[in-house]
């Protein structure tokens, strides 16, 4: 039995938004052979429990990541620069709101 | 001298802190090849566990009880997809693995190849099956593999409410006419002794546990969770009346543990050998299934090559 | 016969329908070409059985005989179910089964738009809410049969034969029923005389996107399910469904 030019289709990666104004996060991924299969599936796998109002599908293979070796140069450097945070700064006292 | 440790060492040291191995990270080939081992047979079992309940939704005895088991079947198709996903990010692809379970190079839980004989299966199932799964998955909900991990998280949410039908579907009947009563009893009868088989066979037999406990892939023993599972599943019983078909089982006041008797390991291995009830039957219908199944995904592929390329 | 009896007749048809189309589509549960697919076909159908509980309710509390919705469904024979005929054709391999979603989910579309504006509200409720459903299986139909038509030669093939044979089922669709004059005479519900235009209409589209052939309904022999007259296949699906409430009436599940 030749299965070889046998497929699953392509990988996808799903992105939902839980509600209005919320950030787009990654549900998880699927199976589809375009793109708006892709959607209909992400709906019916990824918001069959109401999980989302918004969906995005991407090919799984347009992603870059950063990979283990970069996380040093990465990450790191931002460990010090504690100044962008604001409880970085003192408020005088008596003052209740910036 | 950190920066001359191992990749190995790193990693040990990693899994020591209670880190989480991701896909792009170091690992071992053999912490790799473990995972896949498992985890493909974890979806496998999803895909082939559908069809033991798949096998009753037609006879739902009420249009309320047909959907909730459909649901619950369409859940183990999405759980099946969740784990199925978790494994590719280790490097291989969802074909490879079905490919391997239609050619027998792959397992599958022996549990699937119990038959469903009558409705009060569907409750046994849920209750018994589902129970001893959702032990199991909880404990893996806390591996140190990532993708695993979090595939776990969201399959133990959603899979809480299997096992609650399931006892309820029980529940319902033990408070039933007396051939109700006579199904319920007869379904756990036949269930209870493969649910215990579920968490695999007893330590001191199990040859991959000390490797997956080393790397914290598994966190408990075999015999941990099957007692963690006995132990609250008991009292679930007594509760609806219903007599868990093991003569030497008691409570132990000192240990708070339930002493209980001998598992069949015979029929175990000869389950997973091939030779339980269903396996021929399952694997036909799944392979069938796929064969039926090509000239679809080929078509899908043939016009994603015409209009989106 | 009465208006209220027209009413419980019209809610039958579509219950019914919903009912015997979502069990047919239950049965791929486990035995899709691809697992995502599993999951939208069993949505499709949980939708549908969804809707079928709704409907039938209503139908039992207008009728007020005492019927709820399990009554109604596990305990009348083959000649009281009023569901169109193709609802229980046999599924036949996928294009079959996305040629039956395809022409049934625009008929129920064409039909719940109307109903939509009905003027009993609680068959209005229920258009509304079931539009939305329908919406989407029309869409997920839709896009399998321009995929399977446009795909492969065996695809077309498959696609092709599939809407061929399910045209000897389509006029059935259309066939006025005596509830549906009663209703629309009593202005309950609104005209259902552009139904089978805008459903034509809507399949006649989706099928030349997808290169196939308009099939010709051609053979009146194929009605009646609306008045109870049944394929063959009806009675074993009933066999099936109703096995546990028949051999077991006493007992509550």
């Amino acid at each position: 039995m030749a299965t070889n030019n046998d497929t699953q289709l392509k990988l996808w990666e799903v992105f939902t938004q839980e509600k209005a104004g919320a950030s787009f996060e990654h549900a998880g991924s699927l199976r589809a052979s375009d793109n708006e299969m892709a959607l209909l599936n992400a709906r019916d796998v990824y918001a069959r429990r109401n999980e989302a109002v918004n969906i995005w599908v991407v090919p799984s293979e347009s992603i870059t990541a950063s990979t283990p070796e970069d996380q040093g140069p990465f990450f790191d450097p931002a460990n010090d620069k504690a100044y962008r945070h604001p409880n970085f700064y003192k408020t005088p006292a008596g003052i209740k709101q910036i | 001298m950190s920066e001359t440790i191992s990749k190995e060492q790193a990693f040990d040291q990693k899994l020591a802190n209670g880190q989480v191995i991701e896909p792009k990270d170091w690992m071992p080939e053999r912490y790799r090849n473990q995972l896949i081992r498992m985890m493909s047979q974890h979806a496998h079992s999803e895909v082939v566990g559908m069809l033991p309940e798949g096998n009753w939704i037609t006879r739902a005895p009420s249009l309320e009880r047909k959907l909730v088991l459909l649901a619950k079947v369409q859940d183990e198709a999405g759980h099946a997809l969740y784990i199925y996903s978790a494994t590719e990010t280790l490097g291989v692809d969802r074909k490879e693995l079905i490919d391997q379970l239609h050619e027998g190079k792959a397992k599958y839980s022996s549990i699937f190849n119990y038959p469903t004989l009558t409705w009060a299966d569907m409750g046994a199932i849920g209750w018994l099956v589902d129970g001893a799964a959702i032990v199991n998955q909880t404990a893996l909900a806390k591996c140190s593999y990532g993708p695993y991990s979090r595939a776990m998280i969201r399959i133990c949410k959603e899979e809480n409410f299997h096992n609650k039908q399931g006892y309820q579907i029980l529940a319902r009947m033990m408070q039933g006419t007396e051939v109700q009563k006579k199904m319920a009893q007869d379904a756990v009868n036949r269930w209870w002794w493969p649910s215990l088989m579920m968490f695999g066979p007893t330590d001191k037999d199990s040859p991959n546990s000390a490797d997956l406990m080393k790397w914290k892939v598994k966190l408990h023993s075999n015999d941990d969770l099957r007692q963690r599972f006995i132990d609250r599943t008991v009292p679930q019983a007594d509760a609806i009346g219903i007599k868990i078909p093991d003569p030497e089982l008691k409570y132990n006041e000192k240990t708070r543990h339930y002493e209980f008797g001998q598992i069949n390991w015979d029929e175990f291995y000869s389950v997973i050998r091939g030779n339980g009830p269903c396996n021929h039957e399952r694997m036909k219908a799944r392979t069938k299934a796929h064969k039926d199944g090509k000239w679809v995904r080929e078509a899908v592929e043939a016009y994603a090559a015409k209009h989106f390329n | 016969m009465t208006k209220q009896e027209a009413l419980v007749d019209f809610c039958l048809q579509i219950g019914d329908t919903s009912l015997i189309h979502g069990q047919r589509l239950a049965e791929w549960c486990g035995h899709a070409p691809i697992l995502e697919e599993d999951i939208a076909l069993t949505n499709i159908s949980l939708d549908l059985i969804g809707q079928a509980r709704m409907i039938l309710t209503y139908a039992g509390q207008t009728e007020n005989k005492h019927r709820d919705e399990d009554k109604l469904s596990f305990h009348r024979d083959a000649w009281d179910f009023r569901n169109v005929l193709i609802a229980e054709l046999p599924n036949g391999d996928f294009a079959f089964t996305m040629g039956k979603i395809f022409l049934l989910g625009f008929y129920m579309k064409n039909l719940f738009t109307v109903l939509s504006n009905s003027k009993d509200p609680s068959l209005k409720a229920f258009a509304e809410k079931s539009l939305k459903e329908v919406i989407y299986h029309c869409r997920h139909a839709a896009d399998w049969v321009i995929r399977l038509g446009d795909g492969t030669i065996e695809s077309k093939e498959r696609m092709q034969k599939a809407l061929n044979e399910l045209a000897l089922y389509t006029d059935d669709l259309f066939e006025v029923s005596e509830s549906e004059k009663i209703l629309v005479q009593e202005k309950l519900i609104p005209s259902l005389a552009d139904l089978k235009t805008n459903w034509s209409h809507d399949i006649a589209a989706v099928i030349t996107q997808a290169t196939l052939k308009l099939p010709q309904a051609n053979n009146a022999l194929r009605l009646g399910g609306k008045a109870g007259l049944h394929t063959e296949h009806l009675g074993h699906i009933l066999s099936d469904m109703q096995f546990l409430q028949r051999a077991y009436p006493d007992a509550k599940w």
